[in-house]
């Protein structure tokens, strides 16, 4: 049995899917960042499977890296909020933290 | 399946440890466990970009998203929670109304990833390293660029926030 491109998508569709339950479902800010992680991973997932198996060349390598760059600064700033409204709230429940004004 | 596939075996080991560590990353009920079932999603989708030839991409996962994000991760979680009390750490709300649209989402992407008929190439396995740099210093520089200027703003910002979190706090 060859392993093809559909291999792959079906791989990174189930990782979306998981990643999106995650997003929906949890309460925890850090939780729900963590399904933003598993989201990206697929999309990443998806260009490297269709660089490797369609287009024969780096491009696809290239947007991955982009994206894993960009997740690592995603991630700097969503904790430093995170911390941030930790210590105005003492809580990152998403549902706690629903108030706009003082 | 006659013969023993060593491709199609480490193809499968590495897809089941991803889709099995995401699930325990959806669905574990202590936060922490999510965190580390974590850990065995981006490892295993390092290994599937090394089985899909990516050398550099995979080796540049294993340290930005294990060596970093998971990192911070960890971090935030341990100043966030109060471990003691495991059973609230993670709770997950609506799992009977959440659970529908993403297995629709899915089913809908396996379906497209199954019915088109992709255009194939024969890709030929190669070293990406030196092509990934050309690629950069070349045709994509001003994207490069871009980025650099994007994570030393989020460098900066990251360190404001943070900061002036604990200054209203009184700390330091």
């Amino acid at each position: 049995m060859i392993i093809g491109l559909s291999h792959f998508l079906v791989v990174s569709a189930i990782l979306f899917g998981l990643g999106l339950l995650t997003v929906a479902t949890r309460r925890n800010a850090v939780a729900i960042l963590m399904g933003v992680e598993l989201i990206l991973n697929a999309a990443a997932l998806n260009f490297v499977a269709f660089s490797h198996y369609v287009e024969g060349a780096v491009t696809g390598m290239v947007f991955a890296l982009f994206i894993i760059v960009l997740a690592a600064a995603e991630a700097a700033i969503a904790l430093a909020i995170v911390l941030a409204i930790f210590r105005h709230f003492h809580s990152i429940d998403a549902n706690d933290v629903s108030t706009l004004k003082d | 399946m006659s013969a023993f596939n060593p491709g199609a075996f480490f193809f499968y080991l590495l897809a089941g440890v991803t889709v099995i560590s995401a699930a325990g990353v959806a669905l574990a009920r202590n936060i922490l466990y999510s965190a580390f079932a974590l850990l065995g999603t981006l490892a295993g989708v390092a290994g599937l970009y090394l089985f899909l030839g990516a050398d550099f991409l995979g080796v540049a996962q294993l340290l930005i998203y294990i060596g970093g994000i998971l990192v911070l991760i960890l971090f935030a979680v341990l100043l966030t929670n109060r471990i003691g009390e495991v059973r609230i750490s993670n709770v997950s709300s609506g799992l009977i109304v959440g659970a529908p649209p993403a297995v629709a989402v899915m089913a809908l992407c396996v379906r497209v990833a199954l019915r088109t008929p992709w255009p194939l190439t024969e890709a030929v396995p190669a070293p990406t390293t030196a092509r990934l740099g050309e690629a950069f210093l070349q045709e994509l520089l001003l994207p490069f660029e871009f980025v650099s200027l994007v994570l030393l703003m989020a460098l900066v910002g990251a360190m404001v926030i943070a900061r002036r979190a604990a200054k209203e706090k009184g700390v330091r």
